[in-house]
């Protein structure tokens, strides 16, 4: 088998994988990145099969995956949504920066990977997945806790921050000068405010615009702009996905909610194949020289997420429990830091060991933040009688 | 009673009362429009005893089983002065046999002598109905009568 008729089938193989694995995630109430990755480090380089085949659909399809998925991340949200808690809580998120990126930024500077690899690192052991979270707190029937809009603004910051920090990943990933990559920023920064600013007072023309009753014309009409403006984005060197979450943010109300509803399962197909495509370019014999280091860093980041969590609650108030809940629902890492690293890893101006960390790293994290966070629950029942002060006030 | 809107980003809202015994009570109302009913616990007042999803009907439900009780209040206190007329609610069961047809096709008044002065469903309370009103399982009809009179309503309404 050869040409056409070998991509297919390899396509087919991979698709029908990846669904029954994540058929197995949904069995355990797991999220299906960690499996998708795994599905991919089988399959790629130095794996058990070389799928070779795919590798130019793959590429293709795994940055509209990552375009999709900023989108879709950017629909959740309003621009209200994103200024309120810009205004109420930006100092939980100079806090959960500071606590977060330092420890990877600081790794990746002790093993010599420079000013580049410090930047990819403390990106990844700063974003919390907003998406593993939030289904976890509503698998756990946390929604109407106190504390969960204190983990949900902290969530909405970080991704803010994304909008900020990727167009910066990609200026100095393609090795721009300092003013480069500062008038990128500029660039990103202004473009953020305008958008901002656009949506609060156009949200509904700029809707009315896209919108669409029939299903084919409206999924045409986003794919088509999503893609424009990440490609413009991408030209500007603004960096693509920030593009199509800006765009995704612009678009409110009800339009929002059905397109999120239409972009679904393309996002889901697509993202499936950035993970895998990920995994791919990722030697899993690498994996075994970097695992102690990955739970080194798992460890120490579970613990500054808990921190930042616990002072963001005890901030608005909450008792020891909720704080504890707060700070662990945070520890979960998982689509960004591999967007991050899938950004690094494709310029080619990182290290085959700093990928095969971030892998590991996402991996140990997406699996035991969900964990952790259904098992703090009876860990913090002790504290529920005596809430005074003899009681720490940190974890 | 002042409802207190908390906004949950990227997923919804939610809002709750907090009662006289402190516990809050409430609804996270997702972006789909799904809704959960929460109950705070007792000895983690942050926490929730109870969260539990709640389809659009069964919503309307529980808003016109608690919104009734009160609407019978207002009418009793309002002919207090009318010795022998009393008010009650009545929740239209699934299986009633006028469940899809009009209130005019139950002939309440004529059989009875009780009326019906409103409707409660879904949390709205539609007052005093038109004959031509189209029942639906779960309304709860508020009807006023002599004792005998509801009682012969209340048999009417569950077997017809």
């Amino acid at each position: 088998m050869e040409g056409t008729s070998l991509i297919l089938v390899e396509l087919g193989a991979v698709f029908l994988g990846l669904g029954l694995l994540g058929r197995m995630a949904a069995k355990f109430g797991m999220s299906p990145v960690p499996l998708y990755l795994i599905g991919g480090l089988l399959f790629g380089n130095g794996g058990l099969i070389n799928l070779g085949g795919i590798s130019e659909f793959g590429e293709i399809a795994s940055e509209i995956g990552v375009i999709l998925l900023l989108l879709m991340l950017g629909l959740e949200y309003t621009a209200k949504e994103l200024v309120t808690g810009l205004k109420s809580s930006w100092l939980a998120g100079v806090v959960d920066f500071l606590l977060n990126f330092t420890p990877g930024a600081g790794l990746a500077l002790l093993m010599g990977w420079g000013f580049t690899g410090a930047l990819v690192m403390g990106g990844v052991t700063y974003v919390s997945s907003s998406g593993i979270i939030a289904k976890v707190l509503s698998d756990l029937g946390r929604l109407g806790n106190r504390e969960t809009p204190v983990v949900l603004s902290i969530l909405v910051l970080e991704d803010l921050a994304m909008a900020v920090y990727l167009p910066a990943l990609t200026a100095t990933l393609a090795g721009l000068s300092f003013l480069g990559g500062l008038r990128t920023v500029g660039i990103a920064l202004g473009t953020i405010t305008l958008v901002l600013l656009a949506a609060l007072r156009f949200g509904p023309q700029i809707s009315r615009l896209i919108h669409s009753a029939d299903q084919e014309n409206f999924l045409l009409k986003l794919i088509g702009a999503a893609l424009l403006v990440a490609g413009l984005a991408s030209a500007l060197q603004v960096s693509a996905a920030v593009g199509a979450f800006l765009l995704g943010i612009a678009i409110s109300g009800s339009t929002a909610n059905s397109a999120a509803k239409v972009l679904e399962p393309l996002r889901d197909l697509f993202a499936a194949m950035f993970f895998v495509v990920f995994g791919l370019n990722t030697d899993p014999t690498s994996i075994p020289a970097v695992l102690p280091m990955a739970i080194g860093l798992a460890v120490f980041t579970s613990f500054t997420k808990v921190l930042t969590g616990a002072w963001a609650a005890k901030r608005a108030g909450i008792g020891v429990p909720g704080r504890l809940r707060a700070g662990v629902a945070l520890i979960a890492r998982g689509e960004f830091s591999i967007v991050i690293a899938g950004l690094a890893v494709a310029s080619g101006a990182v290290t085959g060991e700093l990928a095969a960390l971030a892998t590991a790293y996402v991996l140990l994290l997406a699996v035991l933040g969900p964990v952790a966070a259904r098992f703090v629950e009876p860990l913090s029942k002790p504290f529920m009688r005596q809430r005074t002060p003899a009681v720490p006030n940190t974890p | 009673m002042n409802f207190e809107d908390t906004s949950l980003p990227g997923l919804g809202v939610r809002r709750e009362i907090t009662l006289a015994s402190g516990r809050r009570v409430g609804v996270v109302i997702l972006r789909d429009g799904t809704m959960q009913l929460i109950i705070s616990q007792r000895e983690d007042p942050d926490a929730c005893a109870a969260s539990i999803p709640l389809s659009i009907d069964e919503a309307g439900a529980i808003g016109a089983m608690l919104g009734a009780p009160q609407l019978v209040t207002q009418l009793t206190d309002q002919h207090r002065d009318l010795p022998g007329v009393n008010t009650q609610q009545f929740v239209l069961s699934h299986e009633s046999p006028y469940v899809n047809q009009t209130l005019g096709d139950t002939h309440l008044r004529t059989r009875t002598g009780a009326s019906v002065v409103a409707i409660s469903r879904s949390g709205r309370v539609f007052p005093s109905p038109v004959p031509g009103f189209e029942l639906n399982a779960g309304d709860v009809l508020v009807i006023v009568g002599t004792s005998a009179g509801l009682d012969h309503a209340a048999r009417l309404i569950n077997d017809g």
